[in-house]
């Protein structure tokens, strides 16, 4: 008797799993499926509307801003890593996403060129060795990263707080230096940079805009869900724990130096890869990209959009581009002045971030669109 | 010898000092394995400082400090808590920003602890059961205290260092927290430092007395009972607030 009724609770509930999982996800995932469908979609209906080809004119033109906002909604969200998980303050992310940017550049400008002239890898019958260049660009700027974040935590393992925003900030000008040093010039170019980096044309973003758009797009999606399933490990855990209270992990058993530096070298490795998308996209590195103007950029971005929810400095870094473009419009070159005054606006009114302040109030918001919708909803039912 | 065999732990004449501070000026004590073992002692006698000079969040200057056989002054705090120490702070030390299943999650050492564990969680808290999902700063300050002291539960630990569990909890949640911890002692050792004599005194089998930073007086908790001297002489005012509240 009872093994029947455990039979039927078995299928019941089987059939209740094989069949609502798709629905749930989709139902719980649905404004992100969206917000994701109108970014793949975005070009064509942005064409469509100004009545210019896809990879022409405006199109083009936003295509490229997007472009820029997905590398930087990657490079922030890695800031928010240290800032809103770990509890962190550095001041010297730039050096990460500048060493990737680097990386790549010179890897490409230095060294690409000579394999592709005497090696020609393929796949079938494509000639697959530029793509593989490209590869081992993003491995260099993982490398450089790692190196780079190991080197930051070794140093200032032992401060905290106000003292180790001071030291990273020191050695992240001392990246900035070395990035600038004139001893380097036929290398990196000095003060110029690098520029002109003979990127494989088939992704080459002047060219072929719209592929560089959705390869921007795949590498900011998939490093949402790589940040996110970090943060939503045990280790990721153990980072929040740290901003809480480090002596309480201690008491847990687990070395606080330890774990923060792994934070440290994870958003170092995410803010490398950006810096080396974005040296193919501009096609250069300069040391504008290890200034600490880009680590002022990520915080700016992190603390508009809210700390400590992967998808708030992913939001700053949106408003942060498209406030800055229309901005440049309408103030010409004084545009940071007005940005400055509506950045304080925020701070002091949404002291959370957007994301942050609207994760708090979107209760009482929900609320008071149920009370709203109340009179519609019994309308329809008479009806 | 088999004597010294049945003690966890062993702490022998440790000094602490907190910046110039000395804090603990020769603390000596055993603990028995499977026993409850309770500090008493006015406020700023140094019980919490002991408790916290164990497990190496203040680390003894001088002294010696004997966990399982190994020494183990001076070593690092989380090596300490790794050996096997669970350590349940004063003031309901949880993770307000983490949910109590995180709080849970985080204390395991090694994959699979908190599964194992759960049963016995939550036979000694059901509340938590059905907190599980909620954060921590979201839970009343008694459920809070509950997770901290269930927190050092998840992982193997064979001593529990539990720092005043009963503070600011309502009468009631005193009772099911003497319960939870005379329960939990049936498997492990715990080293407790409590105020409140009535639940000091019913939970533990041995205690130590401090005061200024020394160990004063020692011995079985039954024999202290009688001892309505000793009593007064160095608990006397917990003891009055007590009688008071009844």
């Amino acid at each position: 008797m009872s093994e029947t009724t455990d039979n039927v609770k078995g299928t019941s509930t089987k059939q209740r799993t094989s069949n609502n999982p798709l629905l749930i996800w989709l139902k719980k995932n649905w404004g992100t499926l969206l917000l994701l469908a109108g970014l793949i979609l975005f070009p064509y209906i942005f064409s469509l509307i100004s009545g210019t080809p896809v990879s022409e004119g405006p199109p083009k033109f936003w295509q490229g801003q997007f472009i820029v906002i997905f590398i930087m909604a990657v490079y922030a969200m890695s800031y928010d890593l240290l800032l809103g998980y770990t509890g962190v303050l550095s001041f010297g992310h730039a050096a990460f996403f500048g060493g990737g940017a680097y990386a790549m550049a010179l890897f490409i400008t230095h060294v690409a060129p000579n394999i592709i002239s005497s090696y020609r890898i393929t796949l079938g019958s494509v000639n697959v060795t530029e793509a593989i260049l490209v590869l081992v660009g993003f491995v260099l700027a993982v490398g450089v990263s790692v190196v780079l974040g190991l080197l930051f935590s070794a140093v200032s393992a032992r401060v905290k707080g106000a003292y180790f925003a001071m030291i990273t900030l020191a050695m992240a000008e001392a990246i900035h230096i070395l990035s600038k040093a004139t001893d380097f010039v036929e290398w990196t170019g000095a003060d110029e940079g690098l520029h002109g980096v003979p990127i494989p044309a088939w992704i080459n973003p002047t060219q072929f805009r719209l592929r560089f758009y959705f390869v921007a797009l795949a590498f900011a999606v998939i490093m949402y869900l790589v940040t996110r399933r970090i943060v939503n490990s045990p280790t990721g855990r153990i980072f929040v724990a740290l901003r809480e209270n480090e002596s309480r992990v201690q008491m847990i058993g687990y070395n606080p130096a330890v774990y923060r530096s792994i934070a440290f070298i994870v958003a170092a490795v995410i803010a490398g890869l950006a810096g080396g998308l974005y040296a193919l996209w501009t096609m250069s590195a300069t040391p504008t990209m290890t200034g600490s103007g880009l680590t002022m950029d990520a915080l700016i971005m992190s603390i508009l959009g809210g700390i400590g929810a992967l998808t708030g400095p992913m939001l700053g870094a949106v408003l942060m581009e498209f406030l800055g473009h229309f901005f440049y419009q309408w103030f010409g070159a004084r545009w940071p002045l007005v940005f400055g005054v509506i950045f304080i606006a925020l701070v002091i009114f949404l002291p959370y971030g957007i994301v942050g302040t609207w994760q708090l109030r979107s209760r009482q918001v929900q609320q008071g669109w149920r009370r709203l919708l109340r009179p519609l909803r019994i309308e329809k039912q008479s009806e | 010898m088999s004597d010294e065999n049945n003690h966890i732990l062993t702490v022998d004449t440790i000094h602490t000092y907190i910046g110039q501070f000395h804090i603990l000026e020769g603390i000596s004590l055993t603990v028995r394995s499977n026993s409850i073992t309770v500090l008493l002692g006015r406020n700023g006698a140094g019980k919490t400082t002991t408790l916290k000079s164990i497990l190496g969040l203040t680390p003894p200057r001088e002294g010696k400090i004997t966990f399982n056989g190994k020494e183990i002054q001076g070593k690092r705090a989380f090596d300490i808590a790794a050996m096997g120490i669970g350590y349940v702070p004063e003031h309901r030390a949880i993770f307000r920003n983490l949910t109590v299943a995180e709080n849970l999650r985080i204390a395991e050492r090694k994959k699979g602890d908190l599964e194992r564990r759960s049963e016995f969680i939550f036979g000694l808290f059901p509340d938590l059961k059905r907190l599980y999902k909620l954060p921590g700063n979201h839970l009343s300050g008694g459920q809070q205290q509950m997770l901290a002291v269930a927190r050092a539960l998840v992982a193997d630990n064979v001593l529990l260092l539990i720092d005043e569990p009963s503070e600011g909890l309502a009468p009631i949640l005193i009772e099911q927290m003497m319960e939870a911890i005379r329960e939990l002692s049936a498997a492990t050792t715990v080293l407790l430092v409590e105020q409140n004599f009535i639940m000091a005194s019913q939970l533990g089998e041995d205690y130590y007395i401090i005061d200024d930073g020394k160990t004063v007086h020692h011995g079985t908790m039954d024999a202290l009972v009688e001892d309505q001297e000793l009593i007064h002489q160095y608990l006397g005012a917990s003891v009055r607030v007590r009688g008071g509240e009844r």
